[in-house]
């Protein structure tokens, strides 16, 4: 029997979750030998080449791209899992939920502080670019997620420790430790 | 402003626990609370800023912004709209220039949204500046609202009168009392004070016996015996107090206020029992702010009582039986009808209910024993003293002795009190009530249960169906979930207190997907939820209102399902009610640029 196939995307995300899967240290070898892996920044595979097990989801959804990659990763995986806090809940970006979009373009592109010189007061609009949704919504609220693992990021372990469960069938030992942040 | 203020505090001799008589003096003074009397009572009271501000921001008819010279409370229950309320809420945004949430420019008038004001039978209605309007039509309010512009008083606007003592001197209301069914206990004719005389020849503990014998249980819902209730105050060291719960907020009950209108007496009277039972010496009438209109009235009628020696020192000659009562008034929270938030509220605080135990009848009133008895018990103390438990226990089923008043409003031919014996069947009732093609009756408001046709035999009875009162129906024409239980949860949206988490966050995720199973996105897996969060409030949260806020979902699937069912998507077995469309709509709109779904 082939591994199990393993599909990564960060979202509305800082990456920081992934980097905390790459955090596993050594154990990354005995992961390419327990997984392989296909659409997911870590091999560069940029579209699902096949139907996978396991799609594991950083980041929430802050415009109409990562609908569409929430969506995508739905149809091709059978499990999908939101890692981290902003895949739960909309983490950071979602401070802006509750804030009229529109003040949020004018802050972004007129006048914030980090504005430069955008003198003729150009909003982006072209319809290359993914368009921005009304508030940040966390993953479980576009598509069906079956598994949550919290943290920001969840720590290696933590990861480690869930996708060896759900690989492997066995048990998932959540220590107090593991969920509790303050 | 500062020297008026202090004034005010003075008034209640700069003690914080009074913050609530203090706070609502000034809203009346002033239209609403400004900065800089929140500043002075701070420093009169030796509270911190913080602490005037989260009382003052807990309830609904305190303000920081003004609400307007007339502020117009208008009614957004659900027998209110059944009523009609919406034409007449657009006939007052149309006259008065404003939407409802707001005040016209220039300050004038200010429309406001409130919940039950406890006038069921007589809907819509509207408190104005704290005088009552009922039966409500758009022509109505313009003649209202063109008279606010020529600088009429609501009073002044009052004509035509409620009967009974609705239209005395004192109260000049045109609410009327409805009673319809008078029953032989609280509204029977009594002479007034014979209890009293009765009483100082007993012992208290004879006058507690008496009440155990006639196993009386509270009236305002939870039923608990009284004769025990007071047993239990008298094991705790004194000082003791009794207060009495007549906040009546449960949406569709308003017998209390027919009660207060027409027999206050009685109910003080029963409050010196009580007082006499458990050896207290002050009593509170913990009153809603919506009967405001009551207040010169039940002033007087205490100071009667005074004068008759039925309150005050030696009452009735008897050496050391001194008793007195003040009136609380309250500032618009359901919650505060609980009775450790209404004591929280009575000491000048946010209405939040406190942990049990301690119990209040260890612990209550400014931490001494309390006993906290709804209008209704007490009123019925005196007739218990008057004729003896033993006629008492005549009426009634086998473990609900005595009778109920029942406030009865919707759909049907005669709203309004009917004082019935406990253990009445449903139907009886309906039938009394006038009514046909009833779809559903709601029984004890929205903390209750909404049962259908098929439970109409069952009956009235703390074995059965107890209730404190509040029976809405429902007829055939209403969009149950839209017009009833959207409406109920909304109410407990806006009338949790937030202390308890599955209370402050269940309800609004309740709400939000019984609005998307009305809108026809909802999937069988959102009904599930809607059982299974419903359950986990009844035991995670700490009074009465989070444990309840989830009935008139889990009551109407209990006994509507197939109204929730013929809604749902059946070949969908996962939708979450995402739509790309609207979520897009605004960004794509303020960029000038067509969305590309």
């Amino acid at each position: 029997m082939s591994n199990p196939i393993v599909a990564t995307t960060s979202l509305a995300g800082c990456f920081g979750c992934h980097m905390s899967l790459l955090d596993i240290d050594e154990r990354i070898l005995q992961l390419i030998d327990l997984v392989e892996f296909n659409k997911s920044p870590i091999d560069d595979i940029k579209t699902f080449t096949k139907q996978c097990d396991i799609g594991l989801i950083e980041g929430g959804c802050c415009n109409s791209e990562n609908v569409h990659v929430l969506k995508e990763f739905r149809k091709n995986c059978k499990i999908l899992v939101s890692v981290g806090e902003c895949a739960i809940m909309g983490g950071l970006p979602a401070l802006r939920n509750g804030i009229p979009v529109q003040e949020c373009i004018e802050e972004a592109y007129l006048n914030g502080p980090t504005v430069g010189n955008n003198t003729t007061r150009i909003l982006p609009n072209d319809d290359e670019l993914p368009m921005i949704l009304d508030r940040v919504y966390p993953c479980h609220e576009i598509v069906k997620i079956d598994y949550h693992l919290p943290g920001c990021p969840p720590r290696a372990d933590l990861i480690w420790e869930a996708l060896v469960a759900l690989v492997t069938g066995g048990e998932l030992n959540l220590p107090y430790e593991v969920v509790k942040f303050d | 402003m500062r020297t008026t203020v202090k004034n005010i505090i003075a008034k209640y001799n700069n003690d914080k626990t009074r913050l609530m008589d203090i706070l609502i003096d000034i809203q009346s003074q002033y239209g609403f609370i400004p900065e800089e009397a929140v500043e002075v009572v701070a420093e009169e009271t030796v509270l911190s800023k913080v602490d005037v501000v989260q009382t003052l921001s807990f309830y609904h008819f305190l303000s920081q912004k003004p609400v307007g010279k007339y502020a117009v409370y208008l009614n957004d229950s659900v027998v209110a709209n059944m009523k009609g309320r919406a034409e007449v809420a657009k006939a007052f945004e149309e006259e008065a220039g404003c939407k409802f949430g707001s005040v016209t420019s220039d300050g004038m008038i200010g429309l406001h949204n409130t919940a039950c004001i406890g006038m069921s039978d007589q809907e819509p209605a509207a408190i104005i500046n704290d005088v009552i309007f009922t039966n409500l039509t758009p022509l109505m309010v313009k003649e209202i609202v063109q008279k606010m512009k020529k600088g009429v008083t609501a009073s002044e606007m009052i004509k035509l009168k409620g009967e009974g003592q609705n239209g005395s001197a004192l109260i000049n209301s045109m609410v009327f009392n409805n009673i319809r069914k008078s029953g032989p206990v609280i509204f029977a004719p009594y002479d007034g004070g014979s209890s009293l005389k009765k009483i100082i020849k007993m012992t208290p503990r004879e006058v507690i016996s008496e009440i155990k014998a006639s196993n009386l249980r509270g009236r305002g819902g939870a039923g608990f015996p009284t004769g025990l209730k007071w047993d239990f105050c008298t094991k705790t060291p004194g000082p003791r107090y009794i207060l009495c719960n007549a906040d009546e907020g449960e949406p569709g009950t308003f017998k209390e206020r027919v009660i207060l209108t027409e027999v206050p007496k009685l109910l003080f009277e029963g409050m010196a029992i009580a007082a006499y039972a458990i050896d207290a010496k002050e009593g509170i009438l913990y009153l809603r702010a919506e009967y405001k209109y009551l207040k010169a009235y039940l002033e007087n009628t205490l100071q009667e009582m005074r004068d008759a020696n039925q309150l005050g020192k030696n009452i009735e000659g008897k050496e050391g039986f001194d008793f007195d009562i003040r009136i609380q008034f309250g500032a618009g929270a359901y919650v505060c009808g609980e009775e450790s938030a209404l004591i929280e509220s009575a000491e000048g605080k946010r209405g939040e209910p406190r942990n049990r135990p301690p119990f209040p009848v260890q612990k209550g009133y400014l931490d001494k024993p309390t006993v906290v008895n709804n209008v209704e018990t007490l009123c019925t103390v005196v007739k218990i003293i008057n004729h003896g438990a033993e006629w008492f226990t005549t009426m009634g089923s086998r473990e609900s002795n005595g009778t109920k008043l029942l406030s009865v409003s919707g759909d049907c031919e005669f709203p309004g009190v009917y004082a019935i014996e406990w253990g009445m069947r449903v139907r009886d009732l309906l039938e009394m009530a006038g009514t046909e093609n009833v779809q559903a009756v709601q029984i004890g408001g929205p903390s209750g249960i909404c049962i259908g046709p098929k439970d109409f035999k069952r009956t009235i009875s703390f074995e059965d169906i107890p209730t404190g009162g509040a029976i809405m129906i429902i007829g055939k024409e209403r969009n149950l979930l839209k017009d009833v239980v959207l409406n109920y949860t909304n109410f407990f949206i806006d009338e949790s207190c937030g202390s308890c988490v599955p209370c402050r966050a269940f309800t609004v995720l309740m709400r939000n997907t019984l609005k998307k199973i009305i809108d026809g996105k909802g999937v069988k897996s959102d009904l599930d939820n809607l059982v299974d969060w419903g359950n986990k409030m009844k035991i995670a949260n700490r009074c009465g209102l989070g444990q309840t806020a989830a009935q008139p979902i889990l009551t109407t699937i209990e006994n509507f399902r197939e109204k929730y069912v013929e809604l749902l998507q059946e070949d969908t077995k996962y939708e979450l009610g995402f739509d790309m469309e609207k979520a897009v709509a605004a960004s794509c709109a303020y960029v000038d640029r067509i969305p590309n779904l």
